[in-house]
């Protein structure tokens, strides 16, 4: 018995066993969160759910305002990010030099993928809200998750530039092209696919977040559409948060409801940028 | 005309570039704008270490010693959890398993960082904390042991993927040389490619104790939120994430307890920065020679 | 010969690669309308010589260079437009390097660039430029075809109608045949044969051989030095100097 315990196979497969049953610690109880969100949610998916307003405080009715709430902060997100964040990967990976202000540019992108998401929230109170007088409204709240999602960004769309073979700026240049038409000829339309992944990310992340928008757009319960950029807005994970802690005898099922249209929301962006990147990857002929 | 349209462009690029540098200092010194009023009626010390958070007493107690090591138990909790969990499975899925297997398994990993900690959250609060009240025979499942099971869930993602990336980085000669001389697939894994990676390991624990730390909304709603120093892992506790998304909503702005929120902020905000700061020099220590 | 115009001149030209030398004070001139082979072992400094000609070397900040070339007799550093040198100065690449785009994008690349929008100019730059490279035929009827599914002679090719395209007066070949077989590495010559009554061409290539073939003259590249430059016949029979003439031999390289 002893020396199977000194035997390397054996204690090779021993160890093996440890770390498959630690891998499934952490991959079955993803398959029963998911597997129990859509069995119970799914009861209450219904058109109407998704399109009509909520009623009785949020006990009854549907979670169109929600929708519509995020929908927006994500469009909001993306069009302030997304310019900012590939213009900044662009800065990176084709003017910038190994230097100090590079690395600094690093250090502050990685300290901005490590924010505590309340804390953007505070930010968000501070400079948007009260500062600049947005109010709590689309607006401030779109541009908080904007400067979260902005690491995101600009950490796939550097890689994806990155990875343009250096041939094509070469190409380029020996064709008398300047450098900003190099970067828009030869070398962004091949890193679209993985610009296109991160801004898909970007976009699950804004719509899931809820501590930024607490303070920053979030309304408690808004039984109407806002009808501009300075409105309050409902949003699916705030609503989630509101109708499991916050209102007192919600069904369940609401809740589950709720969670499945956020996390398919979430579920479906991520599938989307896995097939782009699947997609582009099979296509790619350097 | 061109030149002057490029001229604007490149402009746009390199103000773009620094944008992150900005928007750091933008967030600290919001923060520190709003969050130093505080020290006007409490010292630096009794507020890092006074014992009592009663915000809306008068007059209020602003020590955030409760709120700190609340912070401070869930995140250990969650790290004694996630760590071995999560280098366990990134040795598993980047070593071990085979192809199919290990993409069926990333993609679980990923799915799993993709879920909303709100709906964690929601989740937790009705399957782990009654099993946790129900497990240990307590009078509440909101407790720091739930607050830390959930949230080694939410870091094991962030553990796994950079952990996974620094197995991935080590060269392949350094395994076809160790098998060649006759050791065993986990020898080689355990002597070799373990310590060539490892400080991407450690990169990997920080960014995950990081995630923890900074972790609001689903610690909120399931670590019963007393502000009182913990003894235990069975008791209620408060973070200072929970703290600031509970009571902001119901804070006065300008006042004592307002301030209070955001000096609770720059706190976490140098603590977040800290970790990550490490975990970054860790990723670029240039590799030391064996 | 004697009396043809000198289409470059290179003036006491030094590169450094990181401080380290890669070009020791080379002199020489080019003429017009010939095809000037440059050969010589690796590292003999021939690529960093064909990149500094177009200021490509310009891309890699750890290259420095001192002393002048002139390009019809204008210096390239002080008195052209990059820009406008590079499309003067055109170069094909040592592997093929198509853009993943279509064969007609291709070819519009640089007329586009220089501000061409006209689709029927667009149209005739490119078939006048597929057919000064012999590639027209093989693809009149696929332009819009990616550029990727042609074979690897062909690529070359459409590399050569490419820089054809913006109607250079120099042509620089960096190894242009180095992956390429046999039958493919023969049109190319052939293409370069006629291309000379047209433009300069400077020929970089490890294959002595092929130097021998289509050069009319040859420098010899050893270590950053310029050893010799003559008549292809000369250099191949009766080198002057002793390093030539083991190269040429096949003594090393």
């Amino acid at each position: 018995m002893i020396r199977l315990f000194k035997d390397p196979k054996f204690q090779e497969k021993v160890v093996f066993l440890f770390l498959f049953l630690a891998t499934l610690i952490i991959i079955v109880p993803v398959v029963l969160v998911i597997a129990l969100i859509v069995a119970r949610g799914s009861s209450v998916l219904s058109w109407e759910f998704l399109t009509a307003m909520p009623r009785m405080g949020m006990r009854a009715g549907g979670i169109f305002p929600a929708i519509v709430g995020t929908s927006y902060l994500v469009a909001g997100t993306l069009i302030f990010a997304l310019p900012i964040g590939i213009f900044s990967a662009i800065y990176l990976s084709e003017y910038s030099r190994r230097n100090a202000l590079t690395r600094l540019i690093e250090l502050a992108i990685v300290n901005l993928a490590g924010v505590p998401s309340v804390v953007y929230g505070l930010f968000g109170l501070g400079l948007f809200v009260l500062f600049l007088k947005f109010g709590a409204s689309i607006l401030a709240g779109s541009l908080t998750l904007g400067v979260m999602v902005l690491p995101v960004i600009v950490t796939a769309s550097r890689e994806a530039l990155q990875s343009v073979p250096k041939t094509f700026r070469e190409v380029s240049y020996s064709l008398g092209a300047t450098r900003w038409q190099t970067i828009r000829h030869a070398v962004l339309p091949h890193a679209l696919p993985g610009i296109l992944t991160g801004a898909v990310l970007s976009l699950s992340r804004a719509a899931g977040e809820t501590a930024p928008i607490l303070f920053t757009v979030a309304a408690f319960y808004l039984p109407r559409l806002p009808k501009s950029v300075f409105d309050q807005a409902m949003a699916l994970p705030y609503h989630l948060y509101v109708l499991s802690t916050q209102v007192p005898n919600v069904k369940l099922e609401l809740q589950y409801g709720t969670a499945l249209v956020l996390v398919g929301l979430v579920v479906i962006a991520n599938l989307v940028a896995a097939v782009i990147r699947g997609y582009f990857r099979v296509k790619k002929q350097w | 005309m061109r030149k002057y349209y490029e001229f604007v462009v490149e402009g746009l690029i390199f103000a773009s570039g620094i944008a992150s540098i900005i928007f750091v200092l933008l967030i600290f010194i919001f923060l520190l704008k709003e969050g130093l009023m505080v020290f006007r009626d409490v010292g630096l010390f009794d507020f890092l270490f006074g014992k009592f958070w009663y915000p809306i007493s008068e007059p209020p107690r602003l020590g955030i010693l409760p709120l700190i090591l609340g912070s401070l138990w869930v995140t250990v909790g969650a790290t004694i959890i996630s760590v071995p969990l999560g280098i366990a499975c990134a040795i598993f899925i980047g070593e071990i398993a085979p192809g199919w297997l290990r993409e069926i398994l990333k993609a679980g990993v990923e799915l799993l960082a993709a879920i909303p900690s709100i709906v964690l959250g929601f989740i937790g609060l009705v399957t782990l904390v009654p099993l946790v009240k129900k497990f240990f025979g307590l009078p509440t499942g909101l407790t720091a042991i739930a607050g830390s099971i959930m949230l080694a869930f939410m870091a094991m993602p962030t553990i796994v993927s950079i952990m996974e990336d620094a197995l991935n980085a080590v060269p392949k000669g350094y395994r076809e040389g160790s098998i060649a001389m006759g050791a065993t697939k986990w020898q080689t894994i355990h002597r070799i490619v373990l310590p060539s990676a490892s400080s991407g390991i450690i990169a990997a624990v920080m960014l995950g104790i990081g995630r923890v730390i900074g972790e609001t909304m689903a610690v909120m709603m399931i670590t019963g939120n007393a502000a009182v120093i913990p003894h235990t892992f069975f008791q209620p506790v408060r973070t200072m994430t929970a703290t600031i998304a509970a009571e902001m909503g119901e804070t006065v702005q300008g006042s004592e307890h307002y301030f209070a929120l955001f000096a609770i902020g720059i706190v976490l905000f140098a603590i977040t920065f800290l970790v990550n700061l490490l975990a970054d020099l860790s990723l670029h220590r240039k590799p030391v020679r064996a | 010969m004697v009396n043809a115009s000198e289409k470059i001149q290179v003036k006491e030209l030094s590169v450094t690669y990181d401080s380290v030398p890669a070009l020791r004070s080379v002199s020489f001139s080019v003429l017009e309308h010939e095809i000037l082979g440059i050969i010589g072992p690796a590292n003999s400094g021939k690529t960093t010589f064909l990149r500094t000609l177009n200021r490509l070397s310009d891309l890699n900040p750890k290259l420095k260079s001192s002393g002048e070339v002139l390009i019809d007799e204008k210096d390239i550093y002080k008195k052209w437009n990059v820009f406008q040198l590079r499309k003067k100065v055109g170069m094909v690449f040592a592997l093929p390097s198509p853009l993943p785009i279509s064969i007609f994008e291709n070819l519009a690349y640089g007329p586009r660039r220089d501000g061409v929008r006209n689709k029927t100019r667009l149209s005739e730059t490119v078939e006048r430029s597929l057919k000064a490279a012999f590639l027209w035929d093989e693809v009149k009827d696929r332009l819009n075809e990616s550029a990727m599914k042609l074979s690897g002679g062909q690529q070359q090719r459409l590399c050569i109608a490419r820089t054809l395209a913006l109607e250079p007066e120099v042509i620089l070949f960096d190894e242009p045949c180095s992956g390429l077989d046999p039958i493919s590495t023969a049109m190319i010559e052939d293409a370069m044969r006629e291309l000379k009554k047209r433009y300069t061409l400077i020929l970089v290539t490890n294959n002595t051989k092929q130097a021998a073939r289509v050069s009319d003259r040859v420098a010899f590249f050893l270590m950053g030095e310029l050893v010799e430059i003559d008549q292809a016949q000369k250099i191949f029979t009766v080198p002057k100097d002793k390093r030539t003439e083991g190269y040429v031999s096949g003594r090393y390289g």
